[in-house]
């Protein structure tokens, strides 16, 4: 299945749902279509004022640019998106998309789009790390795989 | 407005307004329109569990309290009528909120929703066509849910450029009149005296007269008219009719001299709407403009931007003022004027597209009305934002006339 994971850029959240036999849905894919485009017209990641305009699919003008650039980035995940893991609060490391209210809006739309969904708090101890791989690995076993999708 | 017509409830769903000094602006436009602000009860419980019941969690509490009150109107813990969500003008949390709320009620219940973003300048004034608005789709379903003209009457709209009068009889427009609004009852006088001359009817004969428009209070006690009603609910009426659309959703775009309305219909009566008012750069005066410094008419600016292309001019803004500045430059550094028209079009159209399609739900199919709905250039842009077909009816710059005529016939037999 196609797994959205929140923070859209965690390695760790994309690799897990990888070695589980599903599709992670992660923002690199997206940036890299981008940056690997031809020619370059506004680095860094080669967003340029149409992505914010893209972005009013989800957020009225009113809604800063940032986070309407952002949500054009994720449009094309969340649309294909089967499955959802969401994780609150974060480290910065672990993964963050750098704005609290794209995470308010991304976090309402998973959870409105009524599809399989993980919601679970980044964890402070070993202990809750532990827990925190377990439960999502039954979640992701309990998806299922791509192929047996079709 | 009628005194004697029910009293409308409106539930007042909001951030920030009464901070804002504005609270006391938003009852005065609500007693204006016979109608009272009620404030859903909710418990403490309710405001604590909202956000995992509705899913989105927010900073700020008071935006818990507006999921809150959404939810006690859905679940029918408190009865309205209408809904009016409003919060601060440039707060992004409450953009999403707001338009997350709007969406909620007017899905699960049905309850016409008016969204709105205030400053601390918003008046009464700016409030009150869409209380009128909100208040007569939820007052008048019957009269709106009218679908044939019947009868001879006759609708007036006064609008802030232009004053437009049809005369209708079994259904059927038999005169028109169009003509600049210069002095409001004078040029109202002159378009009603037209479209009578070309029905050749008698003033007399007029079973029942409505008007609308910003002059729509005027000229109606000028005319004792039977019925005075606000341009969005005539519109949308109009817009559906004249399309022959009258079943099911539509959209329904109006880009006027003033300002520009979407409203989102189910059945021919209005769910949601916005009403722009605040930049002309997004109005048919802009259009207008443009025409005059490419010195063309105003008729003929749409077929010169049908064969421009807007892409080949940069305009670096959307002001009224600045904005044709980017045109004159273009023009000055060798632009055809065709691609100037597109690109003037294209920048009405991007901005309806950017500030205001983005409070409805816009649903096919999407029909545009007014007068500038017949400058071929702009129905050809939105459309090309939207990506959908724009349907341009006949008689569209008469749609508020005939939309009047047309709901004013369900009073001839009062």
């Amino acid at each position: 299945m196609k797994v959205f994971i929140y923070p859209t850029n965690s390695l760790i959240l994309s690799d897990l749902v990888e070695r589980f036999g599903h599709e992670p849905l992660a923002i690199m894919s997206e940036i890299g279509k981008r940056v690997r485009s031809q020619g370059l017209d506004s680095p860094p990641l080669n967003i340029t004022p149409e992505e914010p305009k893209l972005g009013l699919k989800y957020a009225a003008v009113e809604v800063p640019s940032g986070v309407r650039g952002r949500m054009a980035l994720f449009d094309p995940l969340l649309s294909k998106a089967d499955a959802a893991i969401i994780v609150r609060d974060p480290v910065t490391s672990f993964g963050c998309m750098g704005c609290a209210r794209t995470n308010e809006l991304v976090n309402f739309l998973i959870r409105a789009k009524k599809i399989p969904l993980l919601e679970l708090d980044y964890p402070s101890t070993e202990e809750d790390a532990k827990e925190f791989v377990y439960k999502i690995s039954e979640f992701l076993k309990s998806l299922k795989p791509a192929e047996e999708k079709k | 407005m009628n005194s004697t017509e029910n009293l409308v409830r409106i539930a007042q769903l909001s951030c920030g307004a009464e901070y804002s000094g504005i609270q006391k602006e938003i009852d005065s436009a609500v007693k204006q329109v016979n109608a009272v602000m009620v404030f859903p009860e909710v418990d403490i419980s309710d405001i604590d569990a909202i956000e995992e019941e509705f899913g989105l969690k927010v900073a700020s509490p008071d935006l818990k309290l507006m999921m809150a009150r959404a939810k006690s109107i859905v679940t029918g813990k408190v009865h309205v009528d209408a809904v009016f969500v409003a919060t601060c003008f440039r707060c992004a949390e409450a953009a999403i909120v707001r338009s997350e709320v709007r969406r909620y009620i007017n899905e699960k219940t049905g309850i016409p929703v008016i969204s709105y973003s205030f400053t601390e300048r918003t008046t009464a004034g700016t409030l009150l066509t869409r209380m009128e608005a909100l208040t007569t789709t939820a007052r008048r379903k019957s009269l709106l849910a009218r679908e044939k003209q019947s009868g001879l009457t006759a609708g007036i709209d006064s609008g802030s450029t232009t004053t437009k009068a049809v005369v209708m009889r079994d259904n059927k427009i038999i005169g028109k009149g169009w003509v600049p609004t210069i002095k409001v009852l004078e040029s109202a006088e002159e378009a009603y005296t037209n479209a009578l001359k070309e029905a050749g009817v008698k003033r007399e004969d007029i079973q029942a007269l409505g008007t609308t428009g910003y002059g729509r209070f005027l000229i109606g006690e000028h005319f004792k008219a039977d019925l005075v009603q606000e341009e969005i609910t005539v519109n949308s009426k109009g817009a559906v009719y004249l399309a022959d659309k009258q079943k099911g959703t539509a959209t329904v775009l109006d880009i006027g001299g003033m300002d520009n309305k979407a409203i989102s219909v189910i059945d021919g009566i209005p769910g949601m709407f916005t009403m722009g008012g605040i930049c002309a750069g997004a109005s048919g005066r802009f259009l207008e403009m443009t025409a005059k410094r490419l010195g063309v008419g105003i008729t003929e600016l749409g077929a010169l931007a049908i064969k421009g292309r807007q892409e080949n001019v940069k305009m670096n803004s959307y002001c009224i003022v600045f904005g044709i500045q980017s045109l004159v430059n273009s023009l000055a550094a060798g632009s055809k004027p065709e691609d100037v028209a597109a690109a003037a079009c294209h920048s009405v159209a991007e901005q309806l597209f950017e500030q205001q399609l983005q409070e409805i739900d816009v649903k096919e199919p999407v029909i545009m009305v007014g007068g500038t709905s017949l400058i071929e250039g702009l129905p050809k842009a939105v459309e090309e934002l939207l990506k959908v077909k724009v349907l341009v009816p006949e008689n569209a710059q008469y749609i508020g006339a005939v939309g009047a005529a047309l709901l004013v016939s369900g009073f001839i037999s009062r």
